[in-house]
């Protein structure tokens, strides 16, 4: 009862979001209100008929309903409650289940908190959305039903793939979709301004909170994807430049100069026609991401099944998609008014070098990843693109943003001085050229470029502090003057500061790992003792351990100090799942500080020896720790008041808010 | 600056950037690409001893061979041609004899293949799409092996 439910929900949501496509933009052309109004409660209850369906899944997982298809292949009763519930977007039919629902989820937040657009962008902008979701419900009801039933109901389910049985998966995929999916606004909003053919500063300010949101949880979803893929694959390896991995990449990185651009055309009401590409742009990377990890056409842990009929229509919804919207901006945006004039040394200038970079740096991303399918498709002949390519492309396309980073902010709206920001980042400067030195000093081996590389994160990090430490004014007026400067500004300049710190910190993670981190890769017996950095490990012999649908073989570790002082144990373990015969490697970590030791077991072999694969990781926790402070960063900015409040009336929200800078 | 000054410079400044991508993926294509070889392949057209390429294939049955300090060697076929690999790490999970496999690495003078990174699938039940692609060609696909690919479930690359 419960799966046909929940198919007859998803069918309704189908012909609301037909209805709601349709009505609200005849309603925008004939300038009636009725029609327009239609929008906002058919994307609310669009919304409730696909959350009612996609419910339904979750209770068939939670009550392991093994005569529903795709509950007996991607669940099993001696599973956990929680897995039960990750394995609902374990799979590909859920998976795209979790993507409408956030679509539609979307959507309602729109219709709900929406309350002060303009009539007919908030109805070309709801049909727009609807247009998509229509789309992917067309797409899952076709190709990808996960409420397929099976006549003889199995007694037991085939059980997760061991290695997505993590709690990781429980935050990484809802976290990356609230991302993808998040851009979507700002799509639907792009093609409501070209369908109407007008578009000012007000717009942006919209806008800008959608792509916000969304960046924020990209950002997360991206760091815990690469949590996950560290400890849970045994590696130890943070990133891979993997397609699937890429395909997350590129959103983020357009989705990060559509950010700084809406910036830019809501002060200055400057970059409209560019701002308007680039949010078509980021949700269509979006879909490109969707397509390249759900077609199967990358081979990955990601894409659940190859099946061409389901690759060909996610193809043709990307061709409709962004081939319609990059039609509708060639033939529309010349009609969009040209804004304000700002010198090339500005805030203006630096934002668009932001963008410049940003973009150049997403398209070598995407041209790593395509070019081989591409060749494969013209010549037959299957190549790999590896990190090489992308170290040599990716990295000095943004050894000149992080040097211009710090600049953007200390610079003036308009007409900016380069001289006194240069100055006013001499501290930082000086802090970076110490760093440079320490890190000869200290470090040896790794390759001679490194030691910049911690220069130039420690001063986009200092940079980020010094434009804090100007505004408030602090050790040059009294403390309690500093503190209230502090506590007055606006929220958005702490979250640039802290975005920009963030990513500074992250790349000092990155350059350390890769330039210090060591390596040591043996065959072990009970008793041996390796030495690692400034530690010391005895093996003392594996253990088996039980648990609920695997079994573990542990490996006890004693890590001692140099000094032979025992600062604890690590037990990394092989866990075999007897549903699907396959073994995983639980890696163990131990943190110190911001580093980490990191062991992960192979398979013992014939006489005894345990191949182990042990790493020492120094600052590694600053890459995720860092995307979070960027994270915080975004949540900081979209507290800004300046985000929430007003911004009703275009024009005259726009001379009542504009700030003070 | 007028108005077509100022696009003329923000014309000019994305066309240097998009020039110095275009300069580093060309300066970065000619040397980080590897090409994907089957056993066959690799006899057919002659790859150079030293020429990094990733060669897939199935682990021979029988042909695994473990010697001390984590040094292993083992035949990849495509049911053709066999060209011994050999390889000293951490296999990964899923290496098993009768296995899609692939080595990247490069062949030495005496025609065995070293390899320095092994990717084996997370997944019994699946088959890397390359090998699956020189299997056909090679004629020796079994209908098994679609059966089992076609299964959803998933693999991993790493």
């Amino acid at each position: 009862m419960t799966p046909e439910l929940g198919q007859y929900a998803l069918m309704l949501a189908l012909g609301l979001a037909l209805i709601q496509a349709t009505m609200p933009i005849v309603g925008a052309r004939t300038n009636d209100a009725v029609l327009m109004n239609m929008a906002p409660p058919l994307a609310v209850a669009q919304f409730i008929f696909v959350a009612i369906a996609f419910c339904a899944l979750g209770e068939c997982y939670v009550a392991s309903d093994f005569s529903v298809l795709n509950v007996y292949e991607n669940s099993n009763s001696a599973m956990p409650l929680i897995y039960r519930l990750t394995s609902i977007w374990g799979n590909h039919e859920g998976s795209m289940m979790l993507w409408v629902s956030i679509l539609a989820f979307f959507g309602a937040l729109v219709a709900v908190f929406g309350t002060n657009l303009p009539l007919t962008l908030k109805a070309n902008a709801l049909a727009v959305q609807a247009w998509i979701a229509a789309a992917f419900h067309l797409f899952i009801l076709t190709t990808s039903n996960p409420f397929l039933r099976i006549p003889d109901a199995p007694f037991e389910g085939r059980d997760l793939n061991p290695i997505l049985q993590d709690p990781g998966l429980a935050f990484h995929p809802p976290m990356l979709y609230l991302g993808y999916v998040g851009f979507s606004i700002a799509f639907s909003f792009a093609i409501a301004a070209l369908l109407e053919g007008r578009i000012d500063a007000a717009w942006a300010r919209w806008v800008r909170p959608w792509v916000l949101g969304a960046w924020m949880c990209l950002t997360l979803g991206i760091a815990g994807g690469s949590y996950w893929a560290y400890y849970e694959l045994g590696w130890g390896g943070f990133w891979f430049w993997d397609p699937v991995e890429n395909a997350s990449l590129m959103p983020w990185l357009a989705g990060t100069a559509l950010l700084h651009s809406a910036v830019v055309m809501e002060k200055r009401a400057a970059l409209k026609v560019w701002t308007i590409l680039l949010a078509i742009l980021t949700f269509s990377l979006s879909l490109i991401g969707t397509f390249l990890v759900r077609s199967g056409v990358l081979t990955s842990v990601h894409a659940f099944a190859v099946d061409p009929t389901r690759g060909i229509f996610i193809l043709a919804i990307l061709i409709v998609f962004i081939g319609g919207a990059l039609a509708l901006y060639a033939w529309r945006a010349p009609l969009l008014k040209q804004g304000g004039l700002f010198a090339p040394i500005s805030r203006e200038g630096a934002l668009v070098f932001n963008n410049l970079f940003l973009t150049s740096a997403c398209a070598t991303v995407f041209v790593g990843t395509l070019y081989p399918l591409a060749l494969e498709a013209l010549t037959g002949d299957k190549i790999s693109v590896g990190p090489p390519f992308f170290n040599s492309t990716f990295g000095p396309l943004f050894i000149p943003l992080m040097l211009v980073m710090p600049f953007g902010p200390l610079l003036g709206w308009k007409r900016g001085d380069i001289l006194s920001a240069a100055q006013r980042l001499l501290a930082a400067a000086m802090l970076s050229a110490v760093a440079i030195a320490a890190a000869f000093a200290l470090e040896h081996g790794g390759p001679v470029l490194a030691p910049f590389g911690v220069g130039i994160a420690i001063f986009v990090m200092a940079g980020a502090v010094t434009d804090i430490v100007e505004r408030t004014m602090i050790l040059r007026i009294p403390f309690n003057a500093v503190l209230s400067r502090a506590i007055g500004m606006p929220r958005s300049v702490w979250g640039t500061a802290f975005a920009h710190f963030g990513i500074g910190a992250a790349l000092l993670g990155i350059v350390s790992v890769t330039a210090w981190g060591s390596e040591h890769i043996a065959a072990i017996k009970q008793g041996d003792v390796i030495d690692i950095s400034h530690y010391r490990l005895t093996f003392d012999g594996t253990f088996d351990r039980p648990g609920p649908n695997y079994h573990d073989v542990v490996g006890h570790f004693t890590v001692r100090r140099a000094s032979g002082e025992i600062i604890g144990s690590l037990e990394p373990t092989r866990r075999t799942f007897p549903a699907r015969n396959m073994a995983t490697t639980e890696a163990a970590l131990m943190t110190r500080g911001v580093s980490q030791l990191y062991i992960s077991l192979g398979d013992p072999d014939a006489n005894g020896a345990v191949p182990v694969r042990l790493f020492f990781k120094p600052n590694v926790l600053l890459i995720w720790g860092g995307a979070f402070i960027m994270f915080l960063g975004g949540a900081l900015s979209l507290s800004d008041r300046r985000l929430r409040i007003g911004a009703p009336h275009p024009a005259k929200a726009k001379a009542a808010l504009a700030p003070a800078e | 600056m007028t108005r077509k000054q100022r696009r003329l410079v923000l014309i000019g400044a994305g066309v240097g950037v998009l020039a110095v991508a275009v300069a580093l993926m060309l300066n970065a294509f000619r040397d980080s690409i590897v090409f994907f070889n089957s056993p066959s392949d690799v006899a057919e057209k002659h790859v150079e001893p030293g020429t990094r390429i990733r060669l897939g294939g199935l682990v021979k049955d029988g042909s695994i061979v473990h010697s001390g300090d984590l040094r292993v060697r083992f035949e990849v076929t495509d049911g053709n041609s066999e060209i011994p690999v050999t390889y000293q790490g951490v296999l990964p999970d899923l290496f098993r004899e009768g296995q899609g496999v692939i080595a990247e690495g490069a062949l030495d003078g005496a025609g065995v293949f070293d390899a320095d990174t092994i990717l084996a699938k997370h997944d019994e039940t699946y088959m890397p799409k390359e090998v699956a692609d020189a299997l056909k060609k090679s004629g020796h696909w079994k209908d098994d092996y679609a059966q089992r690919a076609a299964m959803p479930v998933g693999g991993v690359t790493k």
